[in-house]
């Protein structure tokens, strides 16, 4: 796997590019601004969210089972799955039990995380994927790069040219309007001809038995009310308590990922259709094991709104792909190196620890602090991103002891000193590829503060 | 009022003009201070690079230099973040307890301890302020643009605005991080730069003549990137804007 940086640096190589992807979701910042700026109570708003999620966190087992029962006494059939393989398995069996070869999907990170669709390609199922955004990565075969606006990374012109190759509009087009009618009407057609829809969740309610949906588009609703099986699949830690406690996440959830006071539609589903059938799967697939570290564990409170990455310096200039992980940006950097250390450690280091991810957190999650640890549990584990230990532990001696440390610290100034310029060629090449290093005084404060107090005696 | 003076270590080697004026300002303003020479660093370099266990030993060599003040001082938000916030990996004893709740950040101190309401300082030039991220969102020196509903303040701002002759330009974006780090910089060189060069951009397009911050490292960043490209604007640190009586 290609380090984050060197995808940083390659994706930077267009500077106007980066500045327009950086602009693009800067916008949508300043939309959440405007937003969250008219709810006079919104601390309150993601206190009161925060403590939501943390009590349901804390009695998740509790929970879970009470939605299960409220389900099945709905009529919906419910699964559970440990891991991806288990969901993939479970869709299929259900795929196959109706004969289904063609299934519509609306958004859904979690099958992202599953990588359901290539599964299922295997197995001869189509699987279109039927948010725009999605379909449009899912023409070119990429994965998303944002959770919310997952082809943000891609200009209008380049879709024009993806839509002319594949749904044969006009060339050169680019009129947002037109090329979203094209794909309406491909689209439409996959929805009459699917036999089963999956979408995922945004809130499972616990008290109903019933999951919530939040879409913009549609196609969601459109995917569940065409086809006679639906499928909704969950991850365990979208559950809230209460239906009444709903209305905490709506206000929050579109107001931080686009600035919307809420989405377009936001659909419950609770029962299934007359002869259909409702599948729900609860999926763990590694949120147990960071519901057991005490550390991380609020990192599960996340509802997926995507303000982290928008207000992300790192991830506006250096692109979803650069993640490569799921959810990409601040909080996929805290979810992710749990899931595996080795292969995702290095992403806790692509962060400045500004802490803006923490701020415009909508249920506060302490995304930078964690991030702070994660390094510690990365380094704790010997990965190279940390560093030499033994190097660490020889320079951690030596910040402890004075006369180490002055010595060192005047013998650099002094290098720099002889050598005025020359720092290209000392040791800091990375430091000082596009940038100087300062010019070096003759004195140092602390020699200054000695003639000070040689002077007042 | 025993007052101990902390400067960070590329302060001292580096930009002493700043710490100079952190502690003539300190003095101008009556204090009794002083700088312990004993002082290393307060470990945050090694510590953000995943290293905390092996900066241990400087964040016990900081409580014994600095337990017998009533303050400790530093022209730093971040250092001052870092033992305020992450000493929490000490045992917690009276000493160490103390020092993380006397540590303040130079700007904090002279508006929470000192109340001060006017400087005796002049400056009239344009002035840029870039709010570093560890005072801004780790100490709450300010309130960041995204906490958008409660009463917004500054403490730089405030300080500032005593100062006679100063004017601030008003920046598109009033606190994005400059990209400097610490470790960041050097891990992750291409997205660090490009964050300072969008920076100081910001900065220069608004006719700011200086960018000054709470944090000379951000500073040092922007100014390695101003030098590469000879773009005329400069840094300096917030205390010798303060402690300025004329340039």
């Amino acid at each position: 796997m290609m380090p984050h940086a060197q995808k940083a640096a390659i994706f930077n190589k267009d500077e106007a590019r980066t500045d327009w992807h950086d602009a693009s979701l800067w916008m949508v910042r300043k939309k959440r601004d405007f937003a969250v700026s008219e709810i006079p109570e919104w601390e309150f708003l993601r206190e009161f969210a925060s403590d939501i999620k943390m009590h349901t966190l804390s009695k998740l087992d509790d929970y879970l089972e009470a939605f299960e029962k409220a389900a099945i006494q709905n009529g919906a059939i419910v699964h559970w799955a440990a891991d991806a393989k288990e969901h993939n398995d479970i869709v299929l069996s259900i795929l196959n039990k109706h004969q289904a070869k063609k299934m519509v999907k609306s958004k859904s990170m979690l099958t992202e995380e599953c990588h359901l669709n290539e599964f299922l390609e295997l197995h001869e199922i189509e699987v279109i994927d039927s948010d725009l955004g999605e379909r449009i990565i899912q023409m070119l075969n990429e994965p998303p790069s944002h959770i919310v606006l997952p082809a943000i990374h891609l200009k209008k012109e380049e879709i024009g040219e993806l839509f002319h190759r594949e749904l044969h509009t006009e060339k050169g087009a680019t009129d947002p309007q037109y090329l979203t009618e094209a794909a309406r009407h491909h689209l439409r057609e996959k929805f009459h001809t699917a036999q089963v829809a999956l979408t995922g969740v945004n809130f499972g309610i616990a008290e109903t038995g019933e999951v919530v949906v939040c879409t913009n588009e549609g196609n969601a609703d459109m995917g569940v009310h065409l086809t006679p099986v639906q499928i909704h699949s969950m991850g365990i830690e979208k559950l809230i308590p209460r239906r009444s406690d709903l209305a905490v996440f709506t206000r929050l959830l579109a107001r931080s990922a686009t600035g919307q006071p809420v989405t377009v539609f936001t659909s419950h589903h609770r029962n299934p259709k007359p002869a259909g059938e409702m599948h729900i799967i609860l999926v763990d697939n590694g949120r147990t094991e960071q519901l057991g570290k005490p550390d991380f564990r609020s990192s599960l409170k996340c509802i997926r709104c995507g303000a982290c990455m928008n207000t992300c310096p790192i991830y506006r200039r250096s692109g979803g792909h650069s993640y490569e992980t799921t959810i990409p940006g601040p909080i996929g950097s805290i979810l992710t190196p749990g899931i595996d250390l080795k292969k995702h450690g290095q992403l806790p280091f692509a962060s400045t620890l500004c802490g803006s991810c923490t701020d415009v957190c909508p249920v506060k999650i302490d995304i930078h602090t964690q991030l702070y640890k994660w390094r510690q549990i990365v380094s704790e584990a010997g990965l190279p991103e940390a560093g030499n230990k033994t190097m660490m532990s020889i320079m951690g001696n030596g910040l402890a002891s004075p006369s180490f440390f002055h010595r060192l610290g005047n013998i650099g100034r002094k290098l720099l000193r002889l050598f005025p310029g020359k720092e290209r060629f000392l040791s800091f090449t990375v430091w000082t590829k596009d940038r100087d290093l300062p010019k070096a005084p003759v004195e140092s404060f602390r020699e200054w503060y000695a003639k000070q107090a040689k002077d007042a005696q | 009022m025993k007052v101990g003076l902390f400067i960070p270590c590329y302060m001292d080697q580096f930009y002493p003009q700043a710490a100079i004026a952190t502690y003539k300002l300190l003095l101008k303003l009556g204090c009794d201070v002083e700088y312990p020479e004993g002082q290393t660093c307060c470990g945050q370099p090694l510590a953000n690079a995943g290293n905390e266990a092996a900066s241990r030993g400087s964040y016990l060599h900081f409580v014994t230099m600095f337990e017998k003040y009533d303050y400790i001082v530093a022209p730093s938000g971040s250092c001052v973040y870092h033992v305020r916030h992450h000493f929490d990996t000490l045992d917690q004893t009276d000493a160490v307890k103390k020092v993380r709740a006397k540590t303040l950040d130079l700007t904090e101190f002279l508006l929470d301890v000192l109340q001060i309401s006017s400087l005796p300082a002049k400056y009239p030039h344009k002035v840029g302020l870039h709010q570093s991220c560890h005072g801004l969102r780790g100490l709450h020196l300010a309130t960041s643009s995204e906490l958008v509903n409660k009463p917004a303040a500054s403490k730089l701002h405030e300080l500032l605005s005593m100062v006679e002759g100063l004017t601030l330009v008003e920046l598109d974006r009033k606190d994005e991080c400059c990209g400097f780090g610490g470790t960041f910089s050097v891990k992750e060189p291409a997205i660090s730069v490009k964050m300072g060069k969008d920076r100081i951009r910001d900065h220069f397009s608004k006719g700011a003549e200086v960018i000054t911050a709470g944090d000379m490292s951000c500073l040092m960043h922007l100014e390695g990137i101003i030098s590469r490209q000879n773009i005329p604007i400069k840094v300096i640190h917030i205390a010798e804007i303060l402690n300025s009586d004329e340039i």
